[in-house]
């Protein structure tokens, strides 16, 4: 083996280190939060933010310049609940039954989007499938430099890192509330805890996650981490603690296997973390049958 | 200007294939979006639109072709299997319905990622009229294409007609059609089938991300206009049709502008529109009705305030000065003088220098609202046993709404009673 | 409506509730004495469930207002227990019992905090209380219609509350659960506790409370049992639909009237 052969091996290795720890950090970090959104049968609302941030951050990345500041981060944050108080209010005001107002609000967020990446396409430079898809894999490129010439290594898995920082907080100091307020949110009312300050709370993280996320693994992918290792947890657990550690796993499994199938096909990395989240679901599933046959499940709730 | 002339002169062939196209899609996807819209399936035919992508990439790695007819079969195959699979999750499993249509929308939708970019690395770039299934490129539709769209708008909409009625009872009322003996799970597959068809083609227009938006916004605009089914669906076609002609308008004059954004931001305004002024249901409709209430409340109350005044006297029809009805009621300024000139309006009462006096007429309707709350507080002591104290202030509420129909029965039930609880006379109109 | 001179577990005063803009409950009026069982009863679509969920904060209340024990629930939350209807929870959450039973030390001010040594022993002493403490790690969805119902008993009393509001606990219940309930409450009554439960079945009402409250929509009465529970306020209660009164009900609604005159106040 030539010395430039190992050169380039060792590097591909570090690349692919760096992709996938990025992958793994972003799926814990929509996993955790998915969890929740999924217990409170909210998986198509976390769809709906995922897409409607779009404008947000199109419009930060305008006022900012560029696309890696905080300011992104917050314009989308605030479109995110924007969405989820646009639903709440065509549902309960203009009295248009949910799936609608959620169905409505999200495509007009998300053409809105589209439309300003047009029409501005020469001060930002974001395209359509990137939008979509992301690209993972020029994570590696983008390195960040100190002033003093020191490498950390790619910006993005910084991100990543500090937005699972930031869900594991979250998700700690919160468990009780966000635990009660999904189980039985009339009994948390009575209790005086507000149900309402919870859910604009996850629905905040939500949105922080999705475009943090967004960059690295596009619109598509980010739904796939925020249901898929959840809902395949969600079929093996007794309890809550167990859920989130099953939904790290099972995110950890999808990124690390969809990154292998992504090279072996060639395809796009993001496209192959969520096909993979189907896989890990499927297996979940069948172990589930098999722990438990039960023909017909009695539908509560 | 000219532009405008250009498009819909229609003598460029494109723009008449463009048109054609989006004529054909506006038709079924607003058909078919407006049953799925009813059964509250809306953000399923969100996940099957997502779902047909990989059908698509397989049926083209397979066949090696990208005519329509291939692609629409790969593409129905996919969602055929993404709904039975929603289906089998949310009955079968502990999944609930909106985790199942959102797994099964991300995997099928990025397994379809997977395969398109392996295409395009695999097969340089041979996807490229793949790429429309994304994003939807209405402006460079062929007429293979058109032909496509045509037919498969020919089959839903003769299928939809022959089954209308089915269609119909299936939509509102499911469990009475299957205890009926309708055929439920065949209908259901059809309308599935249906609505699988009307995505594959709408796809190729707005995209898949954007096409939940031609299935939910047409019908979620049009049912606030009507209680009629055939109304709705004619409403809806309407403002999808138009959606997309102004959508494929904007993209053909400012051509870097994509088609689908602009055909979602329109129809989204309409469905705005709509829930805002459309009549009885719309947000202003109730607005002003509510409006009208306070209106007859108030100008009701200023007809008790007089009446009572005179009550038992012996001069009816004074000059009563203002003050004296603010003694009985607090009103707001302008609350105050818009109910006395709608007053004045219906000639119950005649305006003069801040004192106002009753009409014949409007004696008579203060006598009827005073009635009704004697009748009312009478109702509430017999029949329901409310306590004395409880009684005023609940008729104070209940006067305005008595209709005369009520009004009848009240009587008819209470015997015509002569007095009220309190031992006030009940003022009949003799 | 007899009165005595004890303390009140419970004031109600012309309370008129909405439901999706239809008016549900009309110019309710009650008092409640405390340490007692007390049946709220009526027919369907009477309004119970609707009164006890205004009585716990959990819908506005068109005109009228609630105490507990002489203050506004706000201000007495601690003192009061609420156990929903099961069939308002999903029991497939990934919970097990002991999970359940613990919440009900959560409150406001620890929410954020971990639970203490304290607050485990209590949980463990009110699953004693019901029998249940081997069940401890059952994921709940595994639990029978009776079992279920006693972990949202358990919760309640991990609340320690002086006042209960159950609602409809015995439904779906087999008779076994449904007598270790009822034992469970009397022993709660001899420790001075009220407990006020919207029961569904008019035949064990007289057999189970000791006061009770009979609804349909108004109050038709309140008292001791053997007050209330006579044929002319049971006719009057079940004895079918006052038409004229529905009538309005549906006008109100379709019309959106407001139920009561705001701002249009008249004066004394």
């Amino acid at each position: 083996m030539t010395p430039t052969v190992q050169k380039y091996l060792t590097q591909t290795k570090m690349n692919d280190l760096y992709i996938i720890s990025t992958a793994v950090l972003v799926s814990a970090s929509c996993g955790l939060l998915g969890v929740f959104l999924i217990l409170r049968k909210m998986a198509m609302v976390g769809d709906a933010i995922s897409h409607a941030v779009l404008p947000g951050i199109v419009l930060a990345f305008l006022f900012s310049g560029n696309r890696d500041s905080i300011t992104v981060l917050i314009g989308a944050m605030v479109l995110g609940i924007l969405a989820s108080v646009l639903i709440e209010v065509i549902h309960k005001k203009a009295r248009l039954q949910e799936d609608a107002a959620i169905g409505v609000t999200f495509t007009w967020l998300f053409a809105i989007g589209v439309i300003l990446i047009t029409l501005f396409s020469r001060q930002i430079d974001l395209d359509q499938d990137c939008v979509l898809y992301g690209e993972i894999a020029y994570v590696p490129l983008d390195l960040w430099f100190l002033e003093s010439g020191v490498n950390l290594g790619p910006r993005a898995l910084w991100v990543a890192a500090g937005l699972f920082i930031v869900v594991i907080l979250f998700v700690t100091l919160g468990y009780k509330g966000l635990q009660i307020t999904s189980f039985n949110e009339e009994f948390a009312v009575s209790v005086g805890i507000s149900a309402i300050v919870w859910h604009y709370l996850l629905m905040g993280m939500v949105s922080a996650v999705t475009v943090a996320s967004f960059e690295v693994v596009g619109a598509i992918l980010v739904v796939a981490l925020l249901v898929g290792p959840a809902a395949s947890a969600y079929l093996l657990s007794k309890r809550l603690p167990t859920m989130l550690v099953l939904t790290i796993v099972f995110g950890v499994l999808s990124s690390i296997s969809g990154y292998y199938l992504a090279k072996y096909l060639e395809g796009s990395i993001a496209g192959a973390i969520a096909t993979m989240t189907g896989f890990w679901f499927t297996l979940s599933l069948a172990i589930s049958k098999i722990k438990k046959p039960r023909s017909v499940v009695s539908k509560q709730g | 200007m000219e532009a405008f002339i250009d498009f819909f002169s229609f003598h460029d062939p494109n723009v008449r294939l463009v048109v054609l196209g989006m004529l054909f899609i506006s038709l079924s996807s607003s058909l078919v979006g407006s049953f799925a819209f009813l059964q509250k399936k809306s953000l399923v035919g969100d996940a099957v639109a997502h779902s047909l992508l990989p059908g698509i990439a397989i049926a083209f790695m397979i066949s090696g072709s990208k005519s329509p007819w291939v692609l629409i079969l790969g593409a129905l195959i996919s969602g055929w299997i993404s709904i039975l699979i929603m289906d089998f999750l949310t009955k079968r499993s502990k999944i609930k319905t909106d985790t199942a249509i959102a797994l099964v929308l991300s995997v099928f939708f990025g397994l379809g990622i997977l395969l398109l970019t392996h295409i395009q690395h695999s097969y340089f770039g041979n996807q490229s009229g793949l790429d429309k299934f994304l994003f939807g490129k209405a402006a460079s539709l062929t007429l293979i294409d058109i032909q496509a769209f045509g037919l498969v708008t020919l089959v839903i909409v003769a299928l939809v007609g022959v089954f209308y009625r089915e269609f119909k009872l299936l939509s509102f009322n499911y469990e009475f059609a299957k205890a009926i003996g309708m055929p439920v799970k065949a209908l259901s597959f059809l309308m599935n089938t249906l609505l699988v068809l009307a995505i594959t083609t709408g796809i190729q227009a707005v995209g898949v991300v954007l096409m939940a938006a031609l299935i939910i916004a047409p019908a979620a605009a049009a049912k606030i206009w009507t209680y009629s089914l055939s109304k709705m669906i004619l409403i809806a076609m309407g403002f999808a049709l138009f959606s997309s002609l102004v959508g494929s308008f904007i993209s053909y004059t400012y051509i870097n502008m994509p088609t689908g954004p602009w055909i979602v931001v329109i129809l989204t305004f309409f469905t705005v529109m709509s829930l805002l002024f459309a009549p009885k249901r719309g947000v202003f409709s109730r607005i002003k009705r509510q409006r009208e209430n306070s209106l007859k409340i108030n100008t009701e109350n200023i007809l008790k305030a007089l009446y009572h005044l005179e009550e038992g006297k012996s001069t009816l029809f004074e000059w009563h000065k203002l003050d004296q009805i603010l003694e009985k009621r607090t009103f707001n300024k302008v609350t105050l003088n818009n109910s006395l000139r709608q007053l004045s309006k219906k000639n119950w009462i005649v305006l003069g220098e801040q004192k106002v006096k009753l009409s014949k007429a409007g004696e008579l309707e203060a006598r009827r609202v005073v009635r009704l709350h004697r009748l009312w507080e009478m109702y509430l002591t017999k029949r329901m046993n409310f306590k004395s104290d409880h009684i005023h202030s609940n008729a104070e509420t209940i006067e305005h709404i008595i209709t005369p129909e009520i009004e009848r029965d009240l009587i008819l039930e209470l015997g015509t009673p002569k007095v009220d609880p309190h031992s006030s006379e009940i003022p009949y109109s003799d | 409506m007899s009165k005595e001179t004890f303390d009140l577990a419970l004031e109600v005063h012309n309370l008129t509730v909405s439901y999706n803009r239809k008016p549900v409950l009309w110019d309710i009026d009650f008092s409640l004495p405390q340490g007692k069982l007390i049946g709220i009863v009526g027919p369907n679509g009477s309004g119970k469930t609707t009164l006890l969920k205004t009585i716990m904060g959990l819908l506005e209340p068109d005109s009228g207002y609630v105490e507990v024990k002489g203050k506004p629930l706000k201000e007495v939350r601690n003192q009061v227990s609420y156990v929903p209807q099961r069939e308002s929870v999903d029991w497939d959450f990934p919970a097990d019992v002991m999970d359940v039973v613990k919440m009900g030390r959560y409150r406001k001010g620890n929410i954020l905090k971990r639970l203490s040594q304290d607050d485990k022993r209590i949980a463990i002493e009110s699953l004693e209380k019901v029998d249940l403490l081997e069940f401890s790690n059952r994921q709940i969805g595994e639990l029978s219609g009776g079992q279920q119902q006693r972990v949202f008993i358990a919760r309640a009393l991990a609340q320690q509350g002086e006042v209960y509001l159950m609602d409809e606990p015995f439904v779906g219940v087999d008779a076994a659960t449904e007598d270790a309930i009822l034992k469970l409450l009397v022993e709660m009554k001899s420790k001075g506790k009220t407990v006020i439960i919207v029961h569904h079945d008019l035949q064990t009402a007289y057999e189970y409370f000791d006061w009770m409250v009979l609804l349909n929509t108004r109050l038709v009465a309140c008292g001791p049992k053997e007050e209330v529970f006579t044929k002319e306020k049971l006719q009057e209660a079940y004895g079918g639909r006052l038409t004229v009164l529905s009538k309005i009900g549906d006008l109100i609604s379709k019309k959106e009237f407001p139920i009561r005159e705001k701002g249009f106040s008249e004066k004394k």
